[in-house]
């Protein structure tokens, strides 16, 4: 874990927290998902209909407000962060570290 | 540098969790880190004062057995460690031998068995990471891994857990930085079910000018730290090597280290360069006990002292106490000493690999190790008191019980009647002797372009760049011979890796070994490791191939002691790239030849396991002189271009020998022989110092009198044909069978097993 | 001809694709540090297996916006060959210069062997020294090379011949339609899983791969001489 310092560190920036979510698209196998699927139900847990395996990403960024936050770090994701042929994104953004 | 400070302004306690001097002696702290009484007051008279908490982490991974040897020294001593050949023994990183136009092969094997009993996957990992930096901290390009591996029985869920995990970490490492893995071997015992070992060896090349130490000499010199940063990760890794696992293992795991086989990539490259630009004046891995090990060993062999600012240690935690920066076990990790004023020239390096350093300290004359941490004194420690003059314990075994009860067991007796077809089809199932190609096609074992014969023949082999010549290696134990009897055991491991690299057409050179044992408190212990030094120290001498560089693994002992498992790397020189021979039947109509003579030897053997579930009698003896001549006879028919092929006898005896020859190609053999032996001794004793051999026929009679002439039992016992494997004993015909159906058998063992825990 | 090989912190196949070129062409390979931002003096590039910055990320992903990875782009785009064996194929896919994406393989592991592959496309810079069909031996040795396309992008690759090479008999990683290489619409950028530079001596096990060395060698010399 990156130690932040705290509170902005120039006027008129906040820091935000963003957990991006990154993940093979619905259409796309998930081979590890398939795998872990099936030693669940041989552990007992028969309910279990599909699992989907992904990443957790967590960006902390300063930027001058909530929406150019969650701008770059769409573009980010876009760009580098997800692999637009076969994966999927989401993320949280929150105030502060 | 700071003006010379007094011993009694070292800090008492770096913080104030830490135990005071007094504390740690009154409530005997010092035995929490694996330390007797009677060392504490050793420390005690050597620093003239009480430790602090730090000076003591010091001195406990330094005398554990891991850093020391303090319970195996005194029998390390038995090895033969010269030889025309030997540039480099025991003592640095890795071994080095000459193999002539002024190039070295160096090469080391370690163990790294507790850790992988925990996390298998990370500790097989850092394994391969660590041995891979003792090599490459000896200048040498790592050009080969192999690997020795012992697992419990596969039907346990547990054990399939370790073995995938294990296989998987010691392919990521491997795989990621680029260097082959071109052999090894795997046995699965009962006795490993709790403890499961992993041996990795490197094998590396460097022209002998370009030879390293690590060394820290000429006072002022800067002390370069190099590579990942510091965390608390694997604090007492050493020690935890050296203790006993029990229930609480799993508890230990924050002891484990994570490696990342992408910085040590870098590392690698980065250090070679500095090797090319020869502005190094000593170099060591960060390997166990970290920080703490390598700049003492180097301070020690430097005759130095040496003088480290913990406040320039890289560190990817906040709050790291002196106690925990030393004695981290965070990977990726180097040590430089450098001449004052060259540090421009390594950073220029390190930054083009984008890989940080710091200078963390000076070289000094006045043989002190001081430790600076926030402008404190928190350890002043004669050097040599932490590596030179380490207790040694001297112990003497015992003789067990379960070998002489041994000696009137005969299991040629009782193994006689069994079916020999049925007995070679589940020899061949048992992952003992089954295919290991699971394993092996998970490493990469043909990056570099430079592997000649991939895993699965005798011996792997690896050409050298630019040079007619290759290298042969292989990595050997048999520990249920060891077991039963560990003088003949340990001399069987070093001639079967001998003859491996013979069969693939290679003069053996020399060997580093790793001793897998329980606990040498243990009388009974004690004895096996005795035992199995001295067997390997003669087999050694006999065979002119010295011992230059190994590793002590003691304590294993989690639910049961282990097999002992002295486990032995050899490494020998092919001459002429034409000479490499492999073990697959090649040409239908070549010759077959038995070299060596077949006894009635079933003790430890592979039929006796499968089909009584036991290991008891006497193993194989050896003859260190008939070995010998067999070596010299098969190089001298491989040299003259006269072997299509060559296998040795090991596992399974002659019927497995037979059947692996004719897996490559699918090419059968039609074998008709007679023996004063029942067909199943015959077919499965395995005796040593035999090899089976094809032949083209135009050489078949000069090969026989070559061989005879050479004073080599030689038995003309069929030919290649067809596909099948047809065997006739004494007139009786005791096998028939398509080659196909056999390789299935043996193909199938191991993916069928482990696919017990997959999804399917 | 001449021949860069860009190394990405992490490559580990750099000297072997340049041994390969040298020991089969008797042309020249540069090695060319990922922070060069011209290609200018090659007429080839060779991208080479490893694990660029340790696959993290995604396989590729974090080498192709490396510097010289826009030289790679212009190469292309000049109709230079680009060949990427392994990383290198997951490079170009990352960098959007071959379509599709890299998957981990089905059975979830490295897999190392020598694998048949069939020739699909011989009329290609990279191909021409097979025959249509012939089936070859090529060592693979990856743990992501199960190639993933949509449907509507896979209808093209086989209309338009830009799958060179596919998987005979076993597939060893679970890729859409057995793929095994495949090139630009151009023909000019090869993207391929198995490695050609291991396989150039009988002692490696096979040397089927010398001829994708000689294939380029062909191409190029038929469209500027023998030089």
């Amino acid at each position: 874990m990156p130690t932040m310092k705290s509170g902005p560190v120039w006027e008129g920036k906040t820091v935000y927290k963003a957990t991006i979510t990154v993940r093979l698209k619905e259409s796309v196998l998930d081979p590890q998902g398939s795998a872990v699927q099936g030693s669940l139900h041989s552990l007992g847990y028969e309910e279990v209909r599909q699992v989907r395996i992904g990443k957790t990403m967590e960006v902390w960024l300063e930027t001058a407000d909530f929406q150019e936050a969650s701008d770059r770090v769409d573009a980010m994701c876009r760009k580098l962060l997800a692999n637009p042929v076969i994966e999927d994104y989401e993320f949280r953004l929150e105030k502060g570290a | 540098m700071q003006p010379e400070q007094k011993t009694d302004s070292v800090m008492q306690r770096a913080s104030e969790k830490e135990p005071t001097p007094e504390m740690i002696r009154d409530q005997e702290l010092f035995r929490e880190v694996g330390l007797s009484l009677e060392e504490f007051k050793m420390i005690t008279h050597y620093l003239g004062r009480l430790p602090n908490w730090t000076e003591l982490g010091i001195y406990s991974v330094m005398w554990s057995e891991h850093c020391s040897y303090k319970n195996s020294k005194p029998l390390l001593k038995r090895f033969p460690v010269d030889g025309p050949r030997v540039v480099q023994g025991p003592g640095e990183g890795a071994g080095a031998l000459d193999i002539g136009d002024g190039q070295a092969v160096v090469f080391k094997i370690e163990s790294h068995n507790h850790p992988s009993a925990v996390e298998p996957f990370q500790g097989a990992a850092t394994g391969v990471g660590g041995i891979i930096r003792d090599v490459f901290s000896m200048g040498a390009r790592p050009v080969a891994l192999l690997n020795s591996l012992r697992f419990g029985q596969l039907h346990h869920p547990r054990v399939r857990y370790l073995f995938e995990q294990a296989v998987a970490g010691i392919a990521h490492y491997g795989n990621v930085i680029g260097i082959p893995t071109v052999g090894g071997e795997v046995e699965f015992d009962a006795s490993y079910d709790g403890n499961p070992l992993v041996n990795a060896m490197c094998v590396g090349v460097l022209p002998q000018e370009e030879l390293q130490k690590g060394v820290a000499r000429g006072k002022g010199n800067p002390v370069i730290y190099v590579g990942a940063s510091t965390g608390r990760d694997g604090i007492h890794g050493a020690t935890f090597a050296s203790e006993e696992l029990g229930e609480d293992a799993e508890e230990k795991r924050p002891s484990v280290q994570v490696g990342d086989p992408f910085m040590e990539k870098l590392l690698l490259e980065a250090c070679m360069e500095l090797v090319k630009k020869n502005i190094l004046i000593g170099i060591q891995d960060m390997g166990a006990a970290g920080l703490t090990s390598s700049s003492t060993e180097m301070a020690a062999k430097g005759e130095s002292g040496m003088e480290l600012d913990l406040d320039q240690v890289p560190q990817r935690e906040t709050g790291m106490t002196p106690y925990e920066i030393m004695l981290s076990e965070s990977q990726e990790r180097m040590l430089l000493v450098v001449e004052d004023g060259r540090e421009g020239e390594v950073q220029q390096v390190l930054d083009k690999w984008g890989l940080q350093s710091a200078v963390v300290g000076r070289v000094t004359a006045d043989g002190r190790y001081r430790i600076r941490h926030r402008g404190n004194i928190v350890a002043d420690i004669p050097v040599n008191t932490l590596v030179d003059d380490a207790p040694v314990q001297y112990r003497s075994g015992v003789e067990p019980a379960y070998y002489r009860e041994n000696a009137d067991v005969q299991p040629e007796k009782s193994l006689s009647q069994v079916d020999p077809v049925d007995a070679l089809k589940r020899v061949l199932a048992s992952p003992n002797v089954a295919s290991k190609e699971w394993v092996y096609r998970q490493y990469d074992h043909m990056v570099r372009t430079s592997t000649a014969v991939r895993p699965g023949s005798d011996a792997a082999v690896v050409v050298l760049d630019g040079l007619d010549k290759a290298l042969a290696m292989s990595t050997d134990g048999n520990s249920r011979y060891v077991y039963l009897d560990p003088r003949e055991g340990g001399a069987v491991a070093v001639a079967e890796a001998a003859r491996n690299v013979v069969c693939s057409g290679a003069q053996p050179l020399g060997i580093t070994d790793c001793l897998n044992f329980g606990s040498p408190e243990k009388l009974e212990v004690f004895w096996q490791l005795e035992q199995a030094v001295d067997g390997m120290s003669e087999a050694c001498r006999r065979l002119e191939t010295p011992v230059v560089g190994g590793n002590v693994s003691l304590y294993n002992e989690s639910k049961g002691t282990i097999h002992p498992s002295p486990i032995v790397g050899m490494v020998g020189l092919v001459e002429n790239r034409r000479h490499i021979t492999t073990q697959s039947f090649k040409r239908d109509g070549d010759r077959l030849f038995l070299l060596g003579e077949t006894k009635a030897e079933l003790g430890g053997s592979e039929l006796q396991s499968v089909i009584e579930g036991k290991v008891a009698g006497r193993p194989p003896r050896v003859d260190l002189e008939v070995e010998a001549k067999l070596h010299q006879g098969i190089l001298a028919a491989i040299r003259k271009g006269w072997v299509s092929s060559a296998h040795d006898c090991s596992n399974g005896g002659v019927a497995v020998t037979l059947a692996e020859s004719t897996f490559g190609e699918g090419l059968g053999a039609e074998v008709d022989v007679t023996s004063p032996w029942d067909p199943i001794v015959f077919l499965f004793s395995e005796s040593q110092s035999r090899a089976v051999l094809s032949i083209p026929p135009q050489h078949g009679d000069a090969f026989r009198q070559l061989l005879e002439e050479m004073g080599v039992p030689c038995a003309e016992i069929g030919r290649v044909t067809g596909d099948r494997l047809t065997v006739r004993v004494n007139g009786q015909q005791v096998i028939d069978t398509p080659v196909q159906d056999l390789r299935s058998i043996w193909e199938g063992a191991i993916p069928c097993e482990m696919n017990r825990s997959s999804t399917n | 001809m001449r021949f860069a090989v860009p190394v990405f912190p992490g490559s580990n196949c750099d000297q072997d694709c340049a041994k390969a070129v040298r020991e089969v062409l008797e042309r020249p390979a540069d090695l060319v540090w990922y922070t060069e931002d011209s290609l200018d003096n090659y007429d080839a590039i060779i991208l080479p297996g490893g694990f660029s910055y340790g696959d993290y990320l995604r396989t590729g992903a974090l080498a192709r916006f490396s510097p010289v990875m826009e030289a790679v782009a212009e190469a292309a785009e000049k109709g230079k060959l680009v060949l990427g064996i392994c990383n290198g194929f997951q490079v170009l896919l990352e960098a959007g210069l071959l379509p599709g994406a890299m998957r981990v393989n089905d059975h979830l592991q490295f897999r190392c062997s020598i694998q048949t592959l069939q020739v699909e496309n011989n009329s290609l810079p990279f191909t021409a020294c097979y025959k249509q069909g012939e089936i070859i031996r090529l060592p693979i040795a990856h743990g992501e090379g199960n190639y993933y396309c949509d449907d509507q992008t896979l209808q093209e690759l086989e209309d338009r011949g830009q799958i060179a090479f596919r998987y005979h008999g076993e597939n060893p990683n679970g890729s859409v339609a057995g793929i095994a290489g495949i090139v630009n619409r151009r023909g000019n950028v090869l993207g391929l899983m198995p490695h050609p530079e291991r396989a150039i001596h009988d002692w490696m096990g096979s040397r089927d791969g010398a001829r994708l060395f000689r294939s380029m060698l062909q191409y190029w010399e038929g469209m500027y001489g023998a030089a």
